[in-house]
C-alpha cells in the first residue's frame, strides 16, 4: 500500500475534509486504488517535454479599468448561511 | 406526437402557428411527470416555463421570433440559473439558487428557448453513470436497469426518452458523448473555449466545456450555434465567431479522410461495438470519404494523466464550498476547522470526495513533480499525437465507449473500472479538440452504440457535417426507446 | 560574541486602479462591508476571472524602474489554502514565473550607499478582512478588500540592520508613488510590510534560521518589530536555544513580537497554473510605450535638483521623495525666476507644517506654486519683509486673495520714507535710554531689540536693514 493512514489524514486536513477513524480504511483503498492506475504515468519518459496547463496556445486577454460592478450584497446574502451587518459569519478566528 | 418531432420540424410548426409554445410546452411538462421515474429531472419549473411560453408566443405572433423561439429546454444542473436552484447534483448545493444566470443559459434564452428545468447529473460531474447524484441515479430510458451514461445523464436520459426535444452538458472527459452513446443520442464537446464556461460550476477548468445533447447533427449544430461565441466573462473563450448553422451541415464527403487510430479498435472493444463502427464507416466511405490508418500512440496515457489533472484542478475548485457564503453549512460549527471540516464532509458525496483527496495528493509538497508536472507533460505528448495524427486526415473516428450501457450498480464499488469508461474520450478533452458521439447502431440487448469523431481544433464543422451525412442515410438518431414513442 | 542580522523584506503595494485585479468591482476605501464585493469576489459557484490590463501595465512601470527584466511571458498561480478572508480557498499569485524578476534599489547608510536586491515582483489579488468585534462571539467577515491588485516586492536578504530596513522601505514607499502606482496610504494598508529576519555570528556565512514578522503597517513599528526580534533571537541562541522557522505577529501596544501558531500547521500551498488564466504576455511594443511615458525617477530627480538649483543634499532628498512636492518646487522657482533656496526653505518650513497640521497633500495646498513664487517675488523686489511675507502666506493659506491684492488691501508695503523711519528710530532711542547705553558700551546683541522696537512701532512695514542701519549711524555719532 503505497499510501499510508497517515497520508489519508495529511491530505484530508489540507482538504478540510472531515474523515472519521472509520472511513479512513476505505479512503485509503480508494486512493489506492487509483495511484495504481496512474503509476503507469511513470512509465513514460518525457526529458525535455514543456508541460501543458491550458489546451489553448492563446495569451491572456484583459479587461480595460473600468468599475463594471454595482452593490449587489443584498441579493449575493440571500444565499448566504449567516450574515450579520452586512458581514458573513465564521466562528471566532484566533489569531 | 409534437415530441418525436426535431428541433428543425418544432420550429416551423411554432413559426407557422400549428402550435403554440404553450401547447408544446405542457405537453413537455407532462411527460416529464408521466416518466418521473427515470429521475431524470432535479427541477421542474413549470410556472416559469409556462410564462416564457406565452412570452414566446406573443413574439411569435408579431413574427419577432428567434432561431429557436418557443422551444422547450432543460439545461444540466451545472449552469447557473437565476430563477431555478442549481445544485450541481450535490447536498453541498441542494438549497443553492444562483444571483445570476450562466452564460449559456443567457444565450439561449435570448435564442427564444423556454427553459423547462434542470436536469439530473453525477455530483459535481465527477461519474460516469450518473450514480453519484444527491437526488438518486438516473434509468436509461433503453433499459431502466441500465445506467444513462454520466456526468450528463439526466439530459441524456430526457432527451432519448422525448421528455424535451434538447439539453445542455457539459463534458470534462467524457461527460456528454458518453451518456450520448449509452441513449443514441448526438453529443457534442465542441473544442474548449468555444463554449463559454462563465456560470458553469467548474470541475476541471482546464478540460470542462459545455454542449448540446440533441437527437440528430442537424438538431446539434442549432443548439451550437445558438451556445457558443466570445464571452469576454470567460478568459479562456476564443474570439471567433461560431459557424451559422447551414455552414455547420453542409459538407461534402468527397475527399474528406477518415482516420481509424489503431489503440481505438484493440481487443477491449465489444465486438458489437466494432461491428456497427466498422458499417459506419463504410456507408461513410461509400459516400466519398475516405478511410486512412492513424496513431495515437500514447492514448493509453490518456487515462492517468487525466486522473491526476482533473482532480488537481476540481480539488482546487471545489475549495470554495466551505459553508461560508453559500452552500451546505453544519450544524456541528463550534470551530473555524469544525465548520470547514464538517460542513465539506456532510456536504459532498464519497466520490467527489475521494477526487478532492486525490487530488490534493498529486499537489502537495514532495508529489507535485512526480505526478502533477508529470502529467502535465504526458499532456503535451498526447495533444502531440493529436496533431501528427491530422497531418494523415481531417477527422479521427472509433467508438465511443469500449461497451454499451452497463448495469445500474454494476461498477459502483469499483471505481477504478468506472473510470476506464472513459477511455478513448478523455485524451481529447486533454488536448482541447471538439468531438461527437453520434448513434450507429444497437447491441444485442438492443443497447445504442456510439461512434465517436474527433476534429482539430475549431473544426466542429467537420463533425457536425459527418454526422450529418450520416444521418440522411440512416435512421439510427431516429430511432426512440419503444416506452417512449 | 558580535552579531549580525539579516534582513529581507515583503512588501505588498497595493496597486491604484479604479477596479478590482480580476473583476468590475470598485476598489474605493472604506465603504460598508461587503457593498464591493462582487460574485467573483466573493467566489460564487461559476464564475471567472479576468485580469485588469491597467494592474498589468504599473507592475510593467514598476519592474522598468528599479531595472528589472519584465518576463514576455508570466504565469497565474492558485496558492491553495482555506481561511474565511479568502473565499475561494485559493489566492491567485504568481509563483514560478513572476511578472517582474531582478532589479535593485540603492539605499543610503551610515556607511554610504548600498546596493539592495530585488528578487522579485508579482502580482496577485489581496484577501478580504476578519472583524473580530463581537458578533456573539463569531467573526465577520468583510470582503470588500478581496481582488484588490497587490504587487508583491520580495527583496533579498540583503539588509544588514533595522535602518537599513527602513531606509529601503522608504525608498520604496517614494518610487511607487512615484509611479503613480499607489497611494502609499499605509493607514489603510496600501503598503503593507513582512520582514524575514535572522542573525548570525558576525563573519559567519551561512543564514540563520528566520522569524517571518507580519502585520508592520509604519516605518516606525517595522524598525521597533526588527530591534525587539534581533533581541529575542540573539538571546534564545545565547540561552544555549535554537531559533525557530515561525511567523511572528507584531505586537505595536506592547512592543514585542509573537508567535502565530496554529495559522501555521500543515503549510502546504500546492502552488499550481490557475487553468482560468492563460499566460500573461506584455510584447515589446507594450514596454516600449510603457518606457517612454515613464516619470522621472527619485535618484535622477535628486541629482537635478542637487546641481540645478543649487540645494543641499537633504533638502533636494525631501522634495525628491514626493514627486508632487518636487513638481511644486520647480513650478514656484519657475514664478520667482529663481530663488531656489529660499523657496526650498518655504516649501519645507511653512508650507510643510501648515500642510502637516490640517492633514493635506501637496496637491491640496490652498497656497499654489505661483502664489509662492509672488510671494518671494515681493520679498525680492523688497515690497514686504520676510516678516510681514509670513503674514501674507497665512493669508494666502486662509483663501483671502491673491498676494498683491493681500499687500494691497492690508497695506503692508514696506515704508521707504526715511523720514517716518528716522523718526520712529528716534522715538525709541529716547524710550529706551539703558538699552542704548548698553549698545554704545559695545554691546552689539542690543540692537536687535531696538530694530524689533522699531519694527513693532511701524507694525513690521519698515525695512529692517535700513533700520538697523539708521540706529547703529544715529547711536555711533
Amino acid at each position: 500500500m503505497p499510501i499510508s493512514e497517515n497520508d489519508v489524514t495529511r491530505v484530508a486536513r489540507l482538504a478540510r475534509l472531515r474523515v472519521t477513524e472509520a472511513e479512513i480504511p476505505q479512503y485509503q483503498a480508494g486512493l489506492d486504488g487509483i495511484l495504481d492506475l496512474v503509476a503507469q504515468l511513470h512509465e513514460s519518459v518525457t526529458d525535455d517535454i514543456e508541460p501543458m496547463a491550458h489546451p489553448q496556445d492563446i495569451s491572456l486577454r484583459l479587461r480595460e479599468d473600468q468599475v463594471t460592478e454595482d452593490d449587489e450584497r443584498d441579493l449575493f446574502q440571500e444565499c448566504a448561511p449567516a450574515v450579520e451587518s452586512g458581514l458573513y459569519l465564521v466562528p471566532r478566528v484566533i489569531e | 406526437m409534437l415530441h418525436l418531432l426535431s428541433l428543425k420540424a418544432l420550429r416551423e410548426r411554432l413559426q407557422k402557428r400549428e402550435v403554440s409554445s404553450v401547447e408544446l410546452t405542457k405537453h413537455f411538462i407532462d411527460r416529464i411527470a408521466r416518466f418521473s421515474d427515470l429521475n431524470a429531472f432535479i427541477s421542474v419549473d413549470e410556472e416559469g416555463a409556462l410564462a416564457g411560453a406565452e412570452n414566446a408566443d406573443k413574439r411569435l405572433n408579431k413574427k419577432e421570433s428567434g432561431n429557436l423561439t418557443g422551444i422547450p429546454i432543460a439545461h444540466k444542473d451545472i449552469f447557473c440559473t437565476k430563477r431555478l436552484r442549481t445544485t450541481c447534483g450535490s447536498k453541498m448545493l441542494s438549497g443553492f439558487t444562483a444571483p445570476y444566470d450562466a452564460t449559456v443559459v443567457e444565450r439561449l434564452a435570448n435564442a427564444g428557448c423556454v427553459t423547462i428545468g434542470k436536469t439530473n447529473m453525477d455530483e459535481f460531474a465527477m461519474g460516469s453513470s450518473n450514480e453519484t447524484s444527491f437526488f438518486g441515479n438516473v434509468k436509461n430510458p433503453w433499459h431502466t436497469s441500465r445506467v444513462p451514461g454520466g456526468s450528463s445523464g439526466g439530459s441524456a436520459a430526457s432527451v432519448a426518452a422525448r421528455l424535451i426535444p434538447a439539453a445542455t452538458g457539459t463534458d470534462t472527459g467524457g461527460s456528454i458523448r458518453q451518456p450520448a452513446a449509452f441513449c443514441g443520442l448526438t453529443g457534442l464537446k465542441p473544442s474548449y473555449g468555444r463554449v463559454s464556461r462563465y456560470g458553469m460550476i467548474a470541475f476541471a477548468s482546464s478540460l470542462d466545456q459545455g454542449g448540446p445533447l440533441t437527437r440528430s447533427a442537424e438538431d446539434s449544430a442549432i443548439m451550437f450555434n445558438a451556445m457558443g461565441g466570445f464571452d469576454p466573462k470567460d478568459s479562456t473563450s476564443i474570439e471567433r465567431p461560431v459557424p451559422s448553422v447551414n455552414e455547420l451541415l453542409d459538407l461534402d464527403l468527397r475527399g474528406l479522410r477518415l482516420g481509424l487510430p489503431t489503440e481505438f479498435f484493440d481487443s477491449s472493444v465489444d465486438t458489437a461495438v466494432l461491428g456497427s463502427v466498422r458499417e459506419a464507416l463504410q456507408i461513410l466511405e461509400k459516400r466519398g470519404a475516405q478511410l486512412v490508418d492513424v496513431s495515437l500512440p500514447n492514448s493509453a496515457a490518456g487515462i492517468p494523466c487525466y486522473y491526476v489533472i482533473a482532480p488537481a484542478e476540481a480539488s482546487s475548485n471545489l475549495s470554495r464550498f466551505d459553508g461560508v457564503r453559500f452552500g451546505h453549512r453544519s450544524e456541528q460549527a463550534d470551530s473555524l476547522l469544525d465548520l470547514y471540516e464538517c460542513s465539506r464532509a456532510e456536504g459532498f458525496g464519497e466520490e467527489v470526495k475521494r477526487r478532492i483527496l486525490i487530488g490534493t495528493y498529486v499537489l502537495s509538497a514532495g508529489y507535485y513533480d512526480a505526478y502533477y508536472l508529470k502529467a502535465q507533460k504526458i499532456r503535451r505528448v498526447i495533444s502531440d499525437d493529436f496533431k501528427k495524427a491530422f497531418e494523415k486526415c481531417d477527422v479521427i473516428v472509433g467508438p465511443t465507449t469500449p461497451s454499451t450501457a452497463f448495469k445500474i450498480g454494476e461498477k459502483t464499488q469499483d471505481p477504478v473500472s468506472m473510470y476506464l469508461n472513459d477511455i478513448f474520450t478523455n485524451t481529447v478533452n486533454l488536448a482541447g479538440l471538439p468531438s461527437l458521439s453520434l448513434p450507429v447502431g444497437l447491441d444485442g440487448a438492443g443497447l445504442p452504440i456510439g461512434m465517436q469523431l474527433i476534429g482539430r481544433f475549431m473544426d466542429e464543422t467537420s463533425l457536425i457535417g459527418t454526422a450529418h451525412q450520416f444521418q440522411l442515410e440512416t435512421d439510427w438518431h431516429e430511432r426512440c426507446p419503444e416506452d417512449f414513442s | 560574541m558580535e552579531w549580525e542580522c539579516v534582513i529581507g523584506l515583503e512588501v505588498h503595494v497595493q496597486l491604484k486602479t479604479k477596479s478590482k485585479i480580476f473583476s468590475g468591482a470598485s476598489t474605493t476605501f472604506g465603504a460598508d462591508a461587503n457593498t464591493q464585493a462582487c460574485g467573483v469576489d466573493i467566489g460564487l459557484p461559476g464564475v471567472l476571472p479576468v485580469m485588469n490590463r491597467e494592474a498589468v501595465m504599473m507592475a510593467a512601470r514598476f519592474g522598468i524602474a528599479i531595472g528589472g527584466t519584465i518576463n514576455e511571458i508570466s504565469v497565474f498561480a492558485r496558492k491553495n489554502y482555506f481561511y474565511p478572508d479568502l473565499p475561494k480557498g485559493y489566492q491567485i499569485s504568481q509563483f514560478e514565473i513572476p511578472v517582474v524578476e531582478g532589479g535593485q534599489l540603492e539605499i543610503q547608510t551610515a556607511n554610504g550607499p548600498r546596493t539592495i536586491r530585488i528578487t522579485r515582483a508579482h502580482l496577485e489579488e489581496d484577501a478580504g478582512k476578519s472583524l473580530h468585534e463581537d458578533f456573539h462571539g463569531l467573526t465577520g467577515i468583510d470582503l470588500n478588500r478581496a481582488g484588490t491588485p497587490l504587487l508583491e516586492v520580495v527583496s533579498e536578504p540583503d539588509l544588514r540592520s533595522p535602518e537599513e530596513a527602513v531606509a529601503y522601505l522608504k525608498k520604496l514607499h517614494t518610487l511607487v508613488r512615484t509611479l503613480k502606482i499607489c497611494d502609499g496610504n499605509m493607514q489603510e494598508g496600501s503598503f503593507r510590510c513582512d520582514a524575514n529576519v535572522s542573525v548570525r555570528p558576525k563573519g559567519e556565512a551561512q543564514l540563520g534560521t528566520r522569524a517571518e514578522l507580519k502585520n508592520i503597517n509604519s516605518f516606525r513599528f517595522v524598525e521597533r518589530a526588527i530591534y525587539f526580534e534581533i533581541d529575542r533571537q540573539i538571546g534564545v541562541i545565547e540561552d544555549g536555544g535554537s531559533v525557530v522557522q515561525e511567523t511572528r505577529l507584531y505586537d505595536p501596544d506592547k512592543d514585542l513580537t509573537r508567535s502565530m501558531r496554529g495559522k501555521e500547521e500543515a503549510h502546504d500551498y500546492r502552488y499550481f497554473p490557475d487553468p482560468d488564466l492563460p499566460p500573461l504576455m506584455i510584447t515589446k511594443k507594450e514596454l516600449d510605450a510603457i518606457r517612454s511615458a515613464m516619470p522621472e525617477l527619485p535618484d535622477t530627480k535628486l541629482t537635478r535638483l542637487v546641481s540645478s538649483y543649487e540645494l543641499s543634499n537633504d533638502d533636494a532628498a525631501l522634495l525628491a521623495a514626493d514627486s508632487d512636492l518636487a513638481k511644486f518646487f520647480e513650478d514656484a522657482v519657475r514664478t520667482a525666476n529663481g530663488e531656489s533656496r529660499l523657496i526650498a526653505n518655504w516649501i519645507l518650513g511653512d508650507l510643510s507644517s501648515a500642510l502637516n497640521r490640517e492633514s493635506l497633500s501637496i496637491s491640496e495646498s490652498p497656497v499654489s506654486p505661483e502664489m509662492l513664487g509672488q510671494l518671494i517675488n515681493r520679498i525680492k523686489d523688497n515690497t514686504i519683509s520676510g516678516k510681514i511675507a509670513k503674514q501674507v502666506f497665512g493669508d494666502l493659506w486662509q483663501g483671502k486673495g491673491q498676494v498683491d491684492d493681500i499687500i494691497q488691501n492690508q497695506g503692508l508695503t514696506q515704508i521707504t520714507d526715511t523720514d517716518a523711519i528716522s523718526k520712529a528710530v528716534d522715538d525709541v532711542i529716547t524710550a529706551f535710554p539703558s538699552q542704548v547705553n548698553q549698545v554704545r558700551a559695545g554691546e552689539e546683541k542690543v540692537i536687535g531689540f531696538l530694530v524689533g522696537q522699531v519694527m513693532k512701532a511701524t507694525s513690521g512695514k519698515a525695512n529692517p536693514q535700513a533700520v538697523n542701519n539708521l540706529i547703529k549711524s544715529k547711536l555711533s555719532s
